[in-house]
């Protein structure tokens, strides 16, 4: 499997993606400047964290219209597996791949920790070696993480199973004590309808390895990788 | 030359932490008659041309792709100056 790691200016996780794909899961992997403007020859995207454009005027809001970006647009139109990690997931709720928008946190500090997530589907390409309500431990790092989308939009994300990872307690637990951030429904990460396109602000590249202290983010880009080997590429 | 102010504010309804913290700071320095604040942002933006209506048109579509979030955002435009 060919991985491509999107680099605007600012990112500063890309290197992180990079190292899990091409040294972890030993696959191949390209880095993709934003001034491409062509995504060929590539089975899956990760638009990785930093700070794009230094987060000015929203975050995600400039990278949104950076040369690559229609190209990555088109991909996820044909199906293409596209995740976007922090500020990668603010570019993909910017560019209208996925629903809603990101407010700063309700605390208004950049949290920089490891929390719990609450695995709610295990049937999608970034989940499937996964277990329904099982707790994964992922370090997120963020100022603005607090997710915010219409009564409407929450309804049918709820109704769609398109709400992949929660933040919950070590046992599971979603309540607003649980909630790093204010994100509404503790939602931590987010699918598109047809399931290609993932945004959470967890790091999985963070901990895919032991010597970091945990690999539960490994399961996210095995799953990845499942996926494309049993549904095609 | 045309110049316009833009006015963008957060939605009826979406939390502002921002304008949260700063009424707390406002309390603290006594100001107990605040109720609420809430931020936005204040943009200029120069024109070439002097054709008010087509840059009002333009400012908008600005808006609504850019400058603004329709998800979170409402914005008002003015033209102000013309030289």
């Amino acid at each position: 499997m060919k991985f491509g790691v999107v680099v605007f200016p600012g990112s500063n996780c890309d290197a992180d993606c990079y190292h899990v794909v091409k040294e972890v899961m030993n696959q191949q992997v390209e880095y993709i400047w934003h001034k491409e403007n062509t995504v060929d020859g590539f089975d899956a995207l990760i638009l990785p964290g930093g700070f794009s454009y230094g987060d000015y005027l929203r975050t995600g809001s400039i990278a949104r219209f950076s040369p690559i970006m229609p190209s990555v647009i088109d991909f996820a139109d044909r199906g293409g597996l596209v995740i976007g990690i922090c500020n990668g997931f603010q570019i993909l709720l910017e560019a209208g791949l996925l629903p809603g928008a990101m407010l700063r946190n309700s605390s208004l500090k950049f949290i920089c920790k490891s929390v719990y997530l609450k695995i709610n589907r295990a049937d999608t390409p970034f989940t499937n070696r996964l277990k329904v309500d099982h707790v994964i431990r992922i370090p997120i790092a963020h100022g603005e993480g607090n997710y915010f989308c219409d009564e409407n939009t929450l309804q049918s994300l709820k109704d769609n199973g398109q709400i992949l990872f929660s933040y919950c307690g070590a046992d599971g637990e979603e309540s607003p004590e649980f909630n790093p951030n204010g994100s509404l429904a503790n939602i931590a990460g987010i699918s598109n309808l047809k399931g290609n396109i993932l945004g959470m602000m967890p790091h999985p590249e963070r901990c895919s390895e032991e010597i970091l202290g945990g690999r539960d983010g490994f399961y996210i880009f095995d799953s990845m990788i499942n996926w494309l080997k049993e549904v095609g590429k | 030359m045309l110049k316009a102010n833009i006015y963008v504010t957060l939605k009826n309804g979406v939390l502002d932490p921002q304008g949260e913290a700063v009424k707390k700071s406002l309390k603290v320095l006594d100001y107990g008659q605040v109720e609420e604040v809430r931020i936005g942002k204040f943009i200029e933006v120069w024109l070439e041309g002097d054709d008010r209506e087509s840059a009002l048109k333009e400012l908008e579509e600005m808006s609504d792709k850019l400058l603004a979030n329709p998800v979170i955002e409402d914005y008002r435009v003015e033209i102000v100056e013309v030289n």
